[in-house]
């Protein structure tokens, strides 16, 4: 295979259908930022769930010394050893719970060193600062309300949390955008395909002359179909690259200068993750046009 | 009919073209294009294809480069029964084949040399090996030193050539014409014909479809005879028809 030959093929087939080798790459950009966005939004969701999330249902937060100064549900001071004991049995005894953790505030402090990393806010926290807990995993979610009203105003327990309360809402949210996103994502993939099909359609029959000579003299149909592969390739890598600036230029302006500023208590997907999923958007973006350029010349073009 | 063996066809047992009981049908169509036709074509010959337009003498060359498989009996080319060759190796065979066309089938917007080393890049051959062949060509079809005009600034006569150099650089066994001389005047018709039979004394088969009985009548050639898909005449030394 004479590298030399072949390029020069592809350059002027891409430049020959300069409007459509455009459009495929606005569409396979645009179809795989959406992409990269969706996997970046489902890493956000489980960024977010934490520790606890799967595990838990209901979380009772215990007093410590802090609350007792500050909040109102903790005027008595903090919990004691005999209050906690108290309560876990009695949390036992209940038909509704299935089973019940304790959580040290040194073990609060690990989780929280984990979920939040070196966020400024979980660098000034000190293991003491945090609250203990108890975890409680109900046999029926939707029980919660036994729960709470069996222990929110008892001494010692600062508050009861239904854990799904708290973030279903905003991951609920998030899930919605994450499918719409897939959904305009599948559009602008069909698109994309039936672009490239066209796209070789035409570029086929642009240079059927070229084909009809090389087929008499006896080129392999691996080299007749290579240009037209390699020129959907191309295009669908310019394409990825695109895709791959947006969701860096995303990451930068939107989550690190925009989201992060207004709201400090999230914490936000980091570079890493950005980053590791760029060489799957160039994969997809160099592989799909080709494989789909490959079957649209088995309709297009006789080898 | 036929005359006896000459030399050439001594030395090479397997014939280059063989038709066992040929018939090509196409699906759309009620009568065949080719029926039950059965012939030899051996190494060195020079045989012309006749017969009225629709009598199969297409479907025949098409046959040859295996552009078309047949319905029925089997076609061996340079040895090879093409039923049996695999999609892949049909380049390979091809490669072996030099074919020339009525239209010249030329790249316009190459040179004349480039159109020649086209066949040769695409079947992937040395750059040095190109640069040495295709002006070795070229004076050989007698366009030495033309090699830098485009195809649009020659005549007719001389496009063919380019055609029959670029069909003919891979020193093929078997050279396949399909009316050649259709688009020419009869006076370059003759130069083509003379180079055709130049290029046959090197010992490659020639096969060549035409409705020139002039060429005919003065070559005296094999002439094969097709009318409406079936073989009705096969004479060595040979003149066009007699109802025409």
């Amino acid at each position: 295979m004479r590298a030399q030959f072949v390029l020069s093929e592809i350059s002027v087939g891409l430049r020959r259908n300069l409007t459509m080798t455009f459009a495929v790459i606005v569409s396979v950009a645009l179809s795989l930022a959406l992409f990269g966005g969706s996997l970046l939004m489902r890493d956000q969701v489980s960024t977010m769930k934490g520790y606890w999330y799967d595990k838990v249902n209901v979380s009772i937060f215990l007093c410590n010394k802090n609350d007792a100064e500050s909040d109102p549900n903790c005027t008595k001071g903090a919990v004691t050893e005999d209050q906690k004991k108290e309560i876990k049995a009695e949390l036992e005894r209940m038909p509704v719970v299935d089973s019940v953790l304790h959580e040290s505030s040194e073990e609060a402090y690990k989780h929280y060193k984990e979920q939040f990393g070196d966020s400024p806010l979980a660098s000034s926290l000190t293991p003491d600062q945090m609250q203990e807990s108890f975890r409680i995993k109900l046999k029926d979610p939707e029980k919660y309300q036994v729960v709470a009203s069996a222990f929110s105003a008892r001494p010692g327990v600062q508050a009861v949390e239904d854990q799904r309360d708290v973030l279903d809402n905003l991951f609920n949210l998030l899930n919605g955008m994450n499918i719409a996103a897939l959904c305009v994502m599948g559009l602008m993939l069909i698109v994309a395909l039936l672009l490239i099909v066209n796209t070789v359609r035409v570029s086929a029959f642009s240079r059927r002359r070229e084909t009809g000579i090389m087929r008499l003299v006896g080129a392999s149909s691996f080299y007749i179909q290579m240009p037209f592969i390699m020129e959907a390739a191309i295009a669908g890598l310019i394409g990825a690259g695109f895709a791959c600036v947006l969701l860096v230029f995303g990451k930068y302006f939107l989550v690190n200068n925009w989201l992060a500023e207004k709201i400090d208590l999230i914490n936000f997907i980091g570079w890493d993750a950005v980053l590791s999923k760029l060489p799957l958007v160039l994969a997809i973006g160099l592989l799909m046009p080709a494989i789909a350029a490959f079957f649209a010349l088995r309709k297009y073009l006789k080898v | 009919m036929r005359l006896p063996c000459s030399p050439l066809q001594v030395d090479r047992g397997a014939p280059v073209i063989r038709f066992d009981n040929v018939s090509k049908s196409y699906p759309k169509q009620t009568r065949p294009a080719l029926r039950d036709v059965s012939l030899e074509v051996e190494k060195g010959e020079f045989v012309f294809l006749v017969g009225s337009s629709g009598s199969g003498k297409s479907t025949f060359l098409r046959l040859l480069l295996r552009e078309e498989r047949a319905s029925h009996g089997s076609v061996h080319v340079l040895g090879k029964d093409l039923a049996r060759l695999s999609n892949w190796k049909v380049p390979q065979m091809r490669r072996q084949l030099g074919t020339v066309f009525q239209d010249f089938r030329l790249l316009p917007n190459k040179t004349v040399g480039e159109n020649v080393a086209f066949a040769l890049e695409v079947i992937g051959k040395p750059r040095g090996q190109i640069r040495k062949t295709v002006p070795e060509v070229l004076d050989l079809v007698g366009l030495g030193g033309k090699d830098d005009r485009m195809p649009g600034e020659l005549s007719g006569g001389e496009q063919q050539r380019v055609a029959i150099a670029r069909a003919f650089v891979n020193r093929p066994m078997l050279l396949i014409a399909d009316e050649p001389t259709g688009n020419l005047d009869p006076q370059t018709s003759v130069g083509i014909m003379k180079l055709l039979d130049r290029i046959n004394r090197t010992g490659t088969t020639v096969v060549m479809a035409t409705h020139d009985q002039q060429i005919v009548d003065q070559m005296r050639k094999r002439v094969i005879e097709l009318e409406k898909g079936r073989l009705v005449r096969d004479q060595s030394r040979g003149v066009y028809g007699y109802q025409h």
